[in-house]
């Protein structure tokens, strides 16, 4: 072979080696990326108003003195809001008001329309709630005109009836602006506290705040009319309420939406140490995360004694023969089995064989048969690696085969050895499916810090609950940033695991260089 | 020997006598007078790997407190000669002996015996200087430690006097809790003679621990040998004739697994009685 043709081979063997690298770690950040600037989301955001109110609500966080100031500001803002529901509400009501006179004439009439109409007057009145009177003379109408197409009909029923659609029309709307207030604001001032935590405040973080504030804006729906697929029709909501006093709302709402939410960057640690409100939708997800520790050392605590004394019994103790190479070909299998495999023994044996609460306790020994294979082969291959002349040196100097085990050669094989606990750990903190059947709860109290009380509680656990609150939330689409916060709450995790572990084992080597 | 000591009959650590060495293989023998301390018997002594036979029936008397050096073209069995005194072959499952090897008196194979009590008295210094992975403390540590010496001032003791004999003191004394794998070739084969002289032997067996170093390094090992002749008894394979000649009182030769000639190095060297030596120590073959 020519030099020239040589070089040339060698260069293009190198650039496709920088190239590969470079690619993997293109696609590392293609998927790291959004998933940590989406998780981030969950610690660093516009907090408003209410999200402050709703932390020192529950966790106690916060300055009470200077939160009071800020709620006193934000109530001042958003006064003239409810000011204007309230003029326009009792428009309505006013005019709800004026068609009593015919209504009651037409409750004395001696017949079923006659008994039905005293019967919803009853439920009319300035006490009652004022989309509710709405609600029941609405259900008049359809009976109304039935009722006005006969012989004998008074010739006030059509009168009544057109009286009542022009109240019920805009006042569907309104009742629909309503919500779209009560999402962004919460419960006005004087309203009743509803039981969920989720109806109690208003949004807590500016991005949904402003979708909702969209929302307040335009009325969105699907115009099928045309041909093919539909197309999003956006219409602004003010156009309902033209020259009532609601219209005034939408100008005031876009210049005064800060004020009346006072957005401010907060860094939320609590996401980490806050256990979860109302299923995810608020608080942190210190059950998770404490979860995932308890079952991930758990799993380690089992399985790397196991581990390493099985792999020092095929290293040094196993005579090559038949059975050994049986087990070392079940242990192979046993890292090739499915995860679920493994939850469903657990279940089958630690659980229902050996009656173990579902727990920590159980989960973990699951996880540990998981990763055993691993850690014995890691374990195995580091026993192996080390060279041949420290045994013979330490059984020279007189050192029983166990002494020469403990002293010297587990000692040179820990970096290896760590390794696998290192890759292991990862797994078992990744895992969901064995855990699923033993250890998972979707919403559990936070663990125990003293292992005596957490050992048979089941619990919640980061893998589990990325599924859980994914698949089966009910309101799995608002809490995408909680979702996305515990993915990169794992990955971090798992990171500082490996990170740990590499410092760790780079100076176990460099200590066994010199 | 005089005494009839049974199979088991070895001192634990500490209670022979204190260093250096035992009194009575201390003295400056001469090597006439010295036939009557045979330190290793071997009688009709066969070694087999498998079905394969390394050594065969050799019968040699080695001497205590002097340099018995073994000699021989690669593969004629020296190396798992010297291997089969401390029972080292025993880490390869297919190595049987035939015959009897008799160690202090103490027939090496006999089933009773501890095998760490044998390997304590019988330090050993291999091809390549195989330090642990650990402080240069530690190292000459190891043996006192794992035969129980517990007390640190006693540790302390013991690794100086070590290095002192293996002459490494001077050189490693400030940087005792460095890791030895930092020290050179030399140094750490050093290392690894006083490491072996740290656990009291009677003995040191030497599996070629020149032939991984420089010749700087081998004349200071060879120095060192000189050094601790009369207070241990010494056996070294070695490939290096010269060397050979330089260190040892007697040579044995080894070759195709039976001992061809053993007797005093100079008259092997200037006289040899058998065709095969001197084709061997004149380089006609090997």
């Amino acid at each position: 072979m020519r030099i020239s043709t040589r070089k040339l081979l060698d260069r293009s063997f190198s650039s496709v080696g920088v190239i590969s690298i470079a690619l993997m770690g293109l696609i590392l950040l293609v998927i790291l990326v959004p998933i940590f600037r989406k998780g981030i989301g969950a610690l660093v955001f516009e907090a408003t108003v209410e999200h402050r109110r709703l932390i020192l609500d529950n966790f106690d966080h916060g300055d009470d003195l200077e939160l009071a100031a800020e709620i006193k500001s934000a109530r001042e803002a958003r006064q003239p809001v409810y000011e204007m529901v309230q003029a326009f509400e009792s428009r309505q009501q006013a005019k709800i008001d004026s068609l009593r006179p015919d209504l009651e004439t037409l409750a004395e009439r001696d017949d079923s329309m006659g008994r039905l109409v005293a019967r919803r007057l009853k439920r009319l009145g300035p006490d009652e709630d004022f989309l509710e009177q709405v609600e029941t003379i609405q259900q008049l109408v359809p009976r109304l005109r039935e009722y006005g197409d006969g012989d004998d009909a008074p010739k006030e029923i059509a009168a009544i009836s057109s009286g009542i659609t022009r109240i019920t029309s805009q006042t569907l709307a309104f009742a629909e602006l309503k919500e779209v207030l009560y999402d962004l604001l919460g419960p006005a001032p004087g309203e009743p506290m509803p039981q969920l935590t989720r109806k109690q405040y208003g949004q807590t973080r500016w991005e949904k705040a402003r979708e909702t504030i969209d929302h307040l804006f335009f009325i969105e729906r699907w115009d099928y009319s045309g041909p093919g697929m539909g197309t999003l029709v956006r219409e602004p909501r003010v156009e309902q309420f033209r020259e009532t006093e609601i219209e005034p709302l939408f100008a005031y709402v876009e210049g005064h939406a800060e004020a009346m939410l006072q957005p401010r960057w907060t860094l939320y640690w609590g996401f980490l140490t806050d256990k979860p409100l109302d299923s995810h939708i608020f608080g942190g997800i210190y059950p998770e995360l404490i979860g995932t520790i308890y079952l991930t050392l758990g799993a380690i605590l089992f399985a790397v004694p196991i581990g390493i004394i099985a792999a020092i019994y095929f290293t040094e103790y196993a005579k090559a023969g038949r059975l050994i190479s049986f087990l070392r070909a079940c242990v192979s299998t046993l890292a090739g089995v499915p995860s679920i495999v493994f939850g469903m023994f657990g279940l089958a044996f630690f659980l229902n064989v050996w009656q173990l609460p579902k727990g920590v306790l159980a989960g973990s020994l699951t996880l540990a048969l998981l990763i055993l294979p691993v850690i014995i082969r890691a374990s195995e291959e580091a026993i192996r690696s080390v060279p041949h002349t420290y045994r013979e040196a330490a059984l020279s100097l007189g050192a029983g085969r166990w002494r020469t085990i403990v002293t010297v050669i587990l000692p040179a094989a820990l970096p290896g050895i760590l390794t696998g606990i290192v890759i292991s750990m990862g797994r078992a903190a990744g895992e969901t499916a064995p855990i699923i059947f033993t250890a998972a709860a979707s919403v559990a109290a936070p663990l125990s810090l003293n292992p005596l009380q957490a050992w048979d509680q089941p619990t919640a656990a980061l893998s589990w609950n990325i599924y859980n609150l994914c698949t089966e939330h009910e309101a799995a689409d608002e809490i995408r940033h909680v979702q996305f916060g515990m993915v990169a709450v794992l990955i971090t995790v798992v990171l500082a695991l490996n990170l740990f572990a590499i410092i760790l084992r780079a100076r176990i080597a460099k200590k066994l260089k010199g | 020997m005089n005494a009839t000591p049974t199979p088991l009959d070895f001192r634990p650590f500490g209670e022979s006598t204190p260093r250096p060495g035992n009194p009575v293989k201390s003295i400056h023998v001469d090597p006439k007078g010295a036939q009557d301390s045979v330190y290793v018997r071997a009688t009709d002594f066969s070694i087999f790997y498998g079905r394969a036979e390394a050594v065969c029936k050799v019968n040699i008397d080695i001497y205590a407190g002097l340099v018995t050096a073994i000699i021989g073209p690669s593969g004629c069995g020296k190396s798992t000669f010297l291997r089969s005194i401390n029972r080292m072959n025993d880490l390869i499952p297919s190595c049987k002996t035939s015959g009897q090897l008799l160690f202090d008196g103490v027939d090496v194979y006999d089933r009773r015996l501890d095998v760490t009590v044998l390997r304590k008295k019988a330090g050993m210094v291999f091809q390549k200087p195989n330090p642990f992975p650990k402080s240069i403390f530690d190292n000459i540590a190891y043996g006192p430690r794992l035969h129980g010496v517990k007390s640190q001032a006693q540790l302390a003791e013991i690794v100086e006097q070590s290095l002192l004999q293996a002459a490494l003191w001077d050189e490693v004394k400030d940087r005792l809790s460095a890791n030895a794998l930092g020290l050179s070739g030399g140094q750490q084969q050093r290392l690894c003679i006083a490491r072996a002289l740290a656990v009291n032997p009677d003995i040191l067996l030497m599996d070629e621990p020149t032939s991984a170093l420089d010749p700087n390094a081998t004349s200071r090992i060879e120095e060192l040998i000189s050094e601790l002749r009369g207070k241990y008894t010494i056996i070294i394979v070695t490939h290096n004739m010269q060397q050979a000649a330089r260190v040892s009182d007697y040579t044995a030769f080894l070759y195709e697994g039976a001992l061809i000639e053993y007797g005093e190095t100079r008259q092997i060297f200037t006289n040899p009685t058998r065709k095969h030596t001197e084709d061997y120590i004149t380089g006609r073959f090997g």
